[in-house]
């Protein structure tokens, strides 16, 4: 299985699989409310560094900060 | 009349709006909850003899207590117990919508689901089974398309329907599974031992709340008297689930939709036009150009097109004024109804072209689904100036006019990150400004008027950079960072012609009520200020303001602009410009007995020595700088819903215009300037 690494640092079109959310109370809550939950699927649609990131997660798009999305790591998915 | 008290709820971008207009006829009573800067909708829909009363509630992912609009809705809920609630769920959207829909079913509602966006879901590819999705949530379930009314009636009937069973209905009560299910009886035994607590709430929906920590159920456990054994109980759980039990069963809720989906959903997702327009809108290199033309172009159509109307409404109540001095005898009685009514009431209602004109732009940009990604192109470059990708458009729109503006910050959900936009909103220099600088900067610029004029813009922007850097830092309220991006970009839409105009509508109508009270008081004020004591400012047909309060004023404050070279004459100026900053021109037409477009007025303003280069630059700042228009200032205070901000954000334009003025001065001279 690949090394875990933080969404961020997903290429564009690749897929993970979350397997932890890190960071205060108050974030870990707000991605959870918003389906990113461990062993959700992720795909990175876009991403532009140092910018935001915009993933697909449970059949919506949700754009996430980039320090947001350095907290949470993910596996990634082999030929995703 | 058969009452039914109906409640809207459903995930941002799901079409709610469009429901409630179609219900109601779009005929809404627009206002604030109760303490609260949130905008509250109620409307009323008339169907087979039954009245509905309906409560649009915020647009919201989830219902803790961690946001105000989560609150809002929930307490609603809650508290005032609705016969109805219609959770609109986002076909195209099932999985996450339904995660509201679960919470809703654990507090008890009477829920219908409202499957709206039917036409975009089979679009791409999606096949629903509405009545497994009934049965298995044990709610009805009524497929819509609100953008062409279609499901409506049976949206109604459902309503009514629903609201026939007398008895508490209860939707599918879903298992958290083994060990949550026992801990959760458990304690939901213990809390029905308070009857107070059991008539009013669900007690397995504050079971769950208990568990998950929440602060306000945590509240009313603490007067109860089965505290103690909730809390014994809670330490309990927290030693079998962990601490993050919120977490926890945020995750157990989406597995149980996971679970059920495939029995509901079937069909898979081909690549949309949303994702190949977002390859080139939110690409790195082509996103801020389009960006930037988008909002050239709103702004153009927004402004340009209203000109002509301002313009007419200018004419109309300046006539209005003349005719009533024409035919009132009374002086006095002439005077208040032209200069202090009419010129109030024109005064307000100059701003309503740009403002609907701004939001009817805003609205179809925002419906579109661009929006969202205007705050994803921008989001990095505002971060690191403190603020939210969201911050960029009111910005924007402040140059055109601070009020739009500044109501443009509801689409930011963090008070803070919102209330900071806010007051850096009036450092861009809006459209009013143009006429000063133009007066001055050809009075004593010479040459370099263009230049000078042109600065303003630049040193608005970079004083609000430095501002929300300070702010940041120094003001304990906005201390740390900007809340993070998590934004989601809808798919994009053709936004409905009948839902935009009543977007318009609400907003426009919304300032004239609020911020026009102000407004006109306002006016009112200044206009007494400025022709009284009446026997020494009206000396036969003369006008003579140096001798009203407004000049004695003027002259008294004199001493505080001295350092910035200013004399009394543009004190005065300046006071009149908080009515609106283009009035600053108007004073010193006034002030020298000319006209207020002529040549002559820049010419005398040289002559007699009012300003040098130096101080004329000063003064540009100055007035870019200090206390907002009053029009501003009623809109800060009604968007913040607060004397202190509204007083923060005055003091702070007037000590940095101030300051700044007097840099410019001091160090223009150092370098040999007069």
């Amino acid at each position: 299985m690949a090394a875990t690494i933080p969404l961020a640092m997903l290429r564009e079109n690749c897929e993970a699989v979350i397997v932890e959310v890190r960071g205060g109370m108050g974030l870990t809550r707000r991605l959870t409310e918003m389906g990113f939950t461990n062993g959700t699927r992720v795909k990175v649609l876009h991403s532009t560094p140092p910018g935001p990131i915009l993933v697909m997660i449970r059949g919506s798009r949700i754009a996430l900060g980039r320090g947001l999305a350095m907290k949470i790591f993910v596996n990634p998915v082999e030929g995703g | 009349m058969e009452k039914i008290r109906v409640a809207l709820i459903g995930n941002p971008n799901v079409g709610k709006s469009q429901i409630f207009n179609n219900l109601t006829g779009g005929k809404a009573h627009v206002g604030n909850w109760p303490g609260k800067t949130v905008e509250k909708k109620e409307g009323v829909c008339v169907h087979k003899g039954a009245e509905m009363h309906i409560t649009d509630l915020p647009g919201t992912y989830s219902l803790t207590a961690h946001s105000i609009d989560e609150l809002i809705a929930r307490n609603y809920i809650v508290e005032e117990k609705p016969d109805i609630v219609i959770d609109i769920v986002d076909a195209s959207n099932l999985e996450r919508n339904l995660y509201l829909t679960l919470q809703l079913l654990e507090l008890e509602a009477n829920v219908v689901i409202a499957l709206n966006k039917w036409d975009v879901a089979k679009d791409l590819g999606y096949e629903i089974d509405a009545k497994e999705l009934s049965k298995l949530l044990g709610v009805p379930v009524v497929p819509t398309i609100a953008t062409k009314k279609i499901g409506m009636e049976e949206l109604k009937n459902a309503v009514i329907e629903a609201a026939k069973i007398k008895e508490k209905r209860r939707g599918l009560i879903f298992s958290y599974g083994k060990p949550f299910d026992d801990i959760i009886l458990k304690i939901a035994s213990i809390v029905q031992k308070d009857k107070e607590l059991l008539s009013r709430y669900p007690v397995r929906w504050l079971a769950i709340k208990l568990l998950e920590a929440d602060e306000e159920v945590l509240k009313l456990i603490d007067k109860s008297l089965c505290k103690e054994e909730v809390m014994r109980q809670l330490s309990e759980a927290k030693k079998i689930l962990g601490e993050d039990i919120e977490v926890a069963l945020a995750e157990r809720r989406y597995s149980t939709i996971s679970e059920a989906l495939p029995k509901i959903l079937k069909g898979a997702r081909p690549l949309t036009i949303t994702d190949l327009l977002d390859k080139a809108l939110l690409n790195k290199y082509i996103g801020i150009p389009v960006f930037l033309a988008m909002w050239w172009a709103l702004f153009r159509f927004a402004f340009d097109v209203s000109a002509p109307f301002s313009d007419l409404i200018d004419m109309l109540f300046s006539k209005l004024g003349e005719i009533a001095k024409m035919y009132i005898g009374d002086p006095k009685l002439a005077s208040f109804i032209a200069d202090g009514i009419f010129s109030g009431l024109g005064g307000v209602l100059v701003f309503l072209p740009p403002i609907f004109f701004l939001f009817l732009g805003l609205t179809i940009l925002e419906d579109s689904g661009y929006l969202a990604r205007a705050a994803f192109v921008v989001d990095r470059a505002m971060y690191k100036l403190g603020l939210h990708g969201k911050s960029f458009i009111p910005m924007l729109i402040g140059f055109g006019c601070n009020v739009p503006g500044i109501m443009a910050t509801r689409t930011i959900d963090k008070e803070e990150d919102r209330i900071l936009t806010i007051l850096l909103n009036p450092l861009m220099s809006c459209s009013a400004r143009l006429p000063i600088y133009v007066l001055i900067g050809s009075a004593v610029l010479g040459s370099y008027a263009a230049a000078g004029i042109y600065s303003m813009y630049i040193l608005g922007i970079i004083l609000a950079i430095l501002m929300a850097l300070l702010f940041r830092r120094v003001v304990p309220y906005f201390r740390g960072k900007p809340s993070p991006l998590i934004l989601e970009l809808p798919m994009y839409a053709m936004p409905s012609i009948k839902s935009t105009l009543i977007h318009m509508w609400e907003r426009g109508s919304l300032f004239l009520r609020k911020a026009g009270t102000i407004i006109f008081l306002g006016i009112i004020a200044v206009w007494f200020l400025s022709s009284y004591p009446w026997g020494s400012v009206h000396q036969g047909d003369k006008f003579l303001l140096e001798n009203s309060y407004i000049a004695i004023l003027g002259k008294y404050i004199e001493p505080v602009f001295r350092p910035l070279g200013f004399n009394w004459m543009c004190a005065v100026a300046l006071f009149f410009g908080f009515i609106a900053k283009e009035i600053v021109v108007g004073t010193f037409a006034t002030l020298f007995g000319l006209e207020e477009r002529s040549e002559d007025l820049s010419a005398a303003l040289r002559s007699n020595g009012v300003f040098t280069p130096l101080t004329g630059l000063a003064f540009m700042a100055f007035s870019l700088i200090y206390i907002p228009c009053i029009a501003t200032v009623g809109v800060i205070y009604r968007e913040t819903g607060s004397w202190k901000w509204t007083i923060f954000a005055v003091t702070y334009g007037l000590i940095l215009a101030y300051v700044v003025a007097l840099t410019i001065v001091t160090f223009g001279r150092l370098v040999g300037f007069t």
